[in-house]
């Protein structure tokens, strides 16, 4: 073999070496996207269970101990049931949360008959055999023992058993049942977190950059501030979390769990993302149009405000969404600050305590229930989705606002 | 009434701005003034509001301080200063009709009633000295509408210094990270030796929680976890060096601008998941995936948080930091030293590796810097991946503990300030703040410097 052949081979060597690293590096994203698509599409259903109502009309529906009415009328379905052991298994398939639809159902019939298949909220473990997460193996799947498979063949015979879609999950906050748990308080706290963010680091990091950019002088001072704010880019978001817990939480001694003192944080932690944008941005404008304004006698200020920034808040805005964008997925300051806490009320304010999405789906990995699995999943399709239609945005506020000189 | 206050400030601030700006408007009509009509209003406006502003913030801060001395009197005889803070914060909560639990203890009461009256007549007092003050400083601001008045000068002048002050805050967040690790790192090696932390073997500090235990200095020697953290991220670099160095090759050399402007992009969503999300990846994906690969090359000694996992989906993560980086370094080099090699009848991979890498050896150096303090600093993957136990060993099946996983292990639950568990989790993040600042500051120093010498 000659030499330029070898050359040439080996030459399509390295080109095949360098198109497997990126075939490897995309397909890594696919596997990952994919693995949680798969898991978490499920969770966007949720099992029912019909159970035969019968409750006339002279009935006070205030006076029904509901969940007693509502067992009763499950068991009627099971005639056969005898021992204590049958119909606790029996109920065990029913969610402890279908007590409350049907206080709901009986709000709303007052004062009509109610009678008929109504649909109730099925336990975890059913929920998971349906979907078919746990395998059945004979006559029991993953904790649905024998008992309990008797009763759900019957149901499933008769076509009482249905996948409905999740209304939990994005309008409810945790729970300890994974069949009502939702992410509507997580998200709720997130947005409190981030506006907040937003409000403290934004005007801070555009005047900051207008400074650096603008009006300071070149010296040491400035030399050290712009060192400053690269090195704090690069430093681990943790530490801004201990710092967070130093400053807003022992020092000025703000509450625990806040969305305010995770917003506060995430804006210490956000905020060189966005100075460095905004000097970027305000670089590129082209001085002769500053340069025009201070000819025609404007001020420094006044070429900055009329000209300067606005012209540059396309750079400035696209910059400040993909910071806000990291915002949003930080979870180890989150934890630092306490906002890890299991909290079932969605926060009324930015004072409540409230668990982030990102924290949520830290705690949700954490539990040993499986049926969480499914729902943390679901959890970040849906933290994704936030995150691509921010960037949608930046993208699209590039497109449409930016202009090329 | 606090809200009531500051709502009336700002009218007045707004009557301000009108008032002077019209007062200015007719002015204006008959002379050339120095400065606009709106300037005059907006000075009113400023004089108004930044001074009320300030004494607002302040007073609520001096309140703050008074009521958290007074009413730690009352529990004088707690001694746990985390109990007298439970007991504090009950009050304020039990006042301000948040929680309606009693503690039980001789001093609420009297504490209750003590914070009710300091807040009654902090409530009057704050509306009486506010408003006079800020209705003076109105008053005084309105004198000023001349001819010759430079009320411009002096708004720009007060917008240069926020500017100024804003970017200041930059070095004063740097300044409060560094005080408040180092104070409490201070703190920590009260109890514990300097030397012993940094170049002990043993690392326990579960054993510290109560001073009557057995063994309760704990054990703080922070080379297992020094260790596990290194060994994790050059686990990592092994896994996204080659992949992020030839993507960057392949992307920046030898793909068309068609599939660059897609690939581009795709690798660089890597960077943009959450981490907790790469956690979740590695726990229910990746974690299975090596036990079984494991089980098939009866393999038996894995750890099921093994540092290979943790590892391995780090480098996944990192992936777009070396990727990207290296790009810029690679396409840095100017062309004509690619076309000179090119001409000499070299072929593109020749060209690459014995001209436009040594070329940009810096660049991709500094690269990998930064890739590997980010690996460092990562915390959700290894905590989510990775264990708890702080082994010595560098055998990547076993399970090791990272920095990271240490600090949120040791801060989250329960935490009570003084003992050195909870304090060591600060000096862990005193030496992983310091690390990765020396990386970043070698990194940027050498891309700059490389920069240069092509420009």
């Amino acid at each position: 073999m000659n030499k330029i052949s070898l050359r040439n081979k080996k030459e399509k060597r390295f080109q095949l070496y360098g198109k497997t690293a990126v075939l490897v590096a995309i397909s890594f994203l696919a596997i990952l996207l994919f693995n949680i698509f798969s898991t978490g599409i499920s969770a966007f259903k949720q099992t029912y269970v019909a159970v035969n109502l019968n409750i006339p009309l002279d009935v006070n529906k205030s006076e029904i101990n509901p969940r007693a009415e509502l067992n009763k009328s499950f068991l009627k379905m099971f005639p056969e049931i005898q021992s204590r052991t049958e119909r606790r298994a029996a109920l065990s398939l029913l969610s402890k949360g279908a007590k409350y639809e049907f206080e709901e159902l009986l709000d709303k019939n007052e004062g009509k008959i109610i009678e008929g298949y109504h649909w109730f909220l099925a336990s975890a473990d059913l929920d998971m055999y349906i979907k078919g997460t746990v395998k059945r193996q004979g006559d029991t799947a993953g904790r649905i023992d024998e008992n309990q498979m008797k009763f759900v063949d019957q149901l499933e015979s008769k076509n009482l058993i249905e996948l409905q879609s999740n209304k939990y999950l994005l309008s409810s906050a945790d729970s300890r049942e994974p069949e009502m748990a939702g992410i509507k308080g997580a998200i709720i706290g997130s947005l409190y977190s981030i506006l907040i963010a937003f409000l403290v680091s934004f005007p801070i990091a555009v005047m900051a950059a207008v400074y650096l950019e603008k009006i300071a002088s070149k010296n040491k001072f400035s030399d050290l501030i712009e060192t400053n704010i690269n090195n704090l880019a690069a430093v681990p978001s943790i530490v801004f979390g201990l710092l967070g817990l130093a400053i807003f939480l022992n020092f000025f001694e703000l509450p625990r769990s806040a969305p305010l003192v995770g917003g506060l944080t995430l804006a210490l932690m956000t905020l060189p993302t966005i100075v460095i944008a905004a000097r970027a941005a305000i670089k590129s404008v082209p001085p002769s149009i500053e340069e025009a304004a201070i000819g025609m006698g404007a001020s420094k200020v006044q070429t900055i405000f009329g000209f300067t920034l606005p012209l540059a808040m396309p750079g400035i805005l696209t910059g400040t969404i993909i910071g806000i964008a990291q915002a949003i997925g930080e979870t180890a300051p989150l934890l630092m600050i306490g906002m890890v806490a299991f909290v079932v009320d969605v926060p009324g304010g930015p004072m409540d305590a409230s668990t982030a999405l990102p924290v949520q789906i830290y705690l949700w990995a954490d539990s040993p229930e499986r049926a969480f699995t499914e729902r943390t999943s679901a959890a970040i399709m849906v933290l994704l989705a936030f995150l691509i239609l921010l960037n949608l945005t930046a993208i699209y506020l590039r497109k449409k606002l930016e202009k090329k000189w | 009434m606090t809200e009531f206050l500051l709502i009336l400030i700002i009218a007045l601030a707004l009557y301000g701005f009108v008032l002077n700006k019209s007062k200015a408007n007719a002015l204006s009509e008959v002379n050339i003034m120095h400065s606009q009509p709106h300037y005059h209003g907006l000075y009113s406006a400023f004089m108004t509001l930044v001074p009320a502003i300030i004494l607002l913030i302040s007073w609520s801060f001096i309140v703050n301080i008074i009521t958290n001395i007074t009413l730690k009197e009352f529990f004088s005889d707690v001694t746990d200063s985390g109990l007298v803070r439970f007991y504090t914060d009950g009050v304020i909560a039990y006042v301000e009709g948040s929680s309606e639990s009693i503690i039980d203890h001789v001093g609420f009461l009297p504490a209750v009633e003590h914070y009710q009256s300091l807040q009654y007549n902090n409530k009057i007092l704050q509306f009486i000295v506010i408003l006079t003050l800020t209705l003076m400083f109105f008053r005084y601001s309105l004198k000023f509408v001349e001819v010759q008045f430079k009320a411009r000068d002096y708004i720009e002048k007060v917008v240069i210094y926020v500017m100024r002050a804003s970017a200041v805050f930059a070095i004063f967040v740097t300044i409060g990270i560094v005080l408040s690790l180092l104070f409490e790192t201070l703190r920590f090696f009260d109890s514990v030796n300097v030397f012993d932390f940094l170049f002990g073997l043993h690392w326990s500090p579960q054993m510290a929680i109560r001073a009557d235990q057995v063994g309760s200095s704990g054990s703080f020697g922070a080379i297992p976890v020094f260790t596990g953290t290194l060994l994790i991220a050059f686990i990592a670099m092994a896994v996204a060096a080659p992949i992020g160095m030839f993507s960057a090759i392949y992307l920046s050399q030898y793909a068309s601008d068609r599939v660059r402007s897609y690939a581009k992009p795709i690798i660089e969503i890597l960077a943009g998941i959450p981490t907790v999300v790469y956690g979740f990846f590695a726990v229910i994906t990746v974690a299975p995936f090596f036990r079984d690969m494991g089980a098939f090359l009866s393999f038996t000694n894995m750890s099921s948080e093994s540092a290979l996992i943790a590892g391995s989906v780090l480098g996944i993560m990192i992936i777009p930091f070396v990727a990207s980086l290296t790009d810029d370094a690679l396409t840095a080099v100017p062309r004509s030293l690619k076309e000179g090699s090119l001409a000499m009848g070299a072929t593109l991979s020749e060209t690459t590796k014995q001209v436009i890498i040594p070329a940009s050896f810096h660049g991709i150096v500094g690269s990998f810097l930064l890739a590997f303090s980010r690996a460092i600093g990562e915390t959700m993957i290894v905590v989510m991946a990775a264990g708890f136990a702080a082994n010595l060993t560098f055998n990547p099946f076993d399970s090791v503990s990272t920095v990271t996983v240490q600090i949120v292990g040791l801060l989250t639950g329960d935490q009570e300030f003084d003992s050195p568990k909870t304090l060591s989790a600060f000096a862990l993040a005193f030496v992983l703040f310091f690390i990765t600042l020396v990386l970043n500051v070698i990194s940027l120093t050498i891309v700059k410097k490389y920069r240069e010498e092509y420009e």
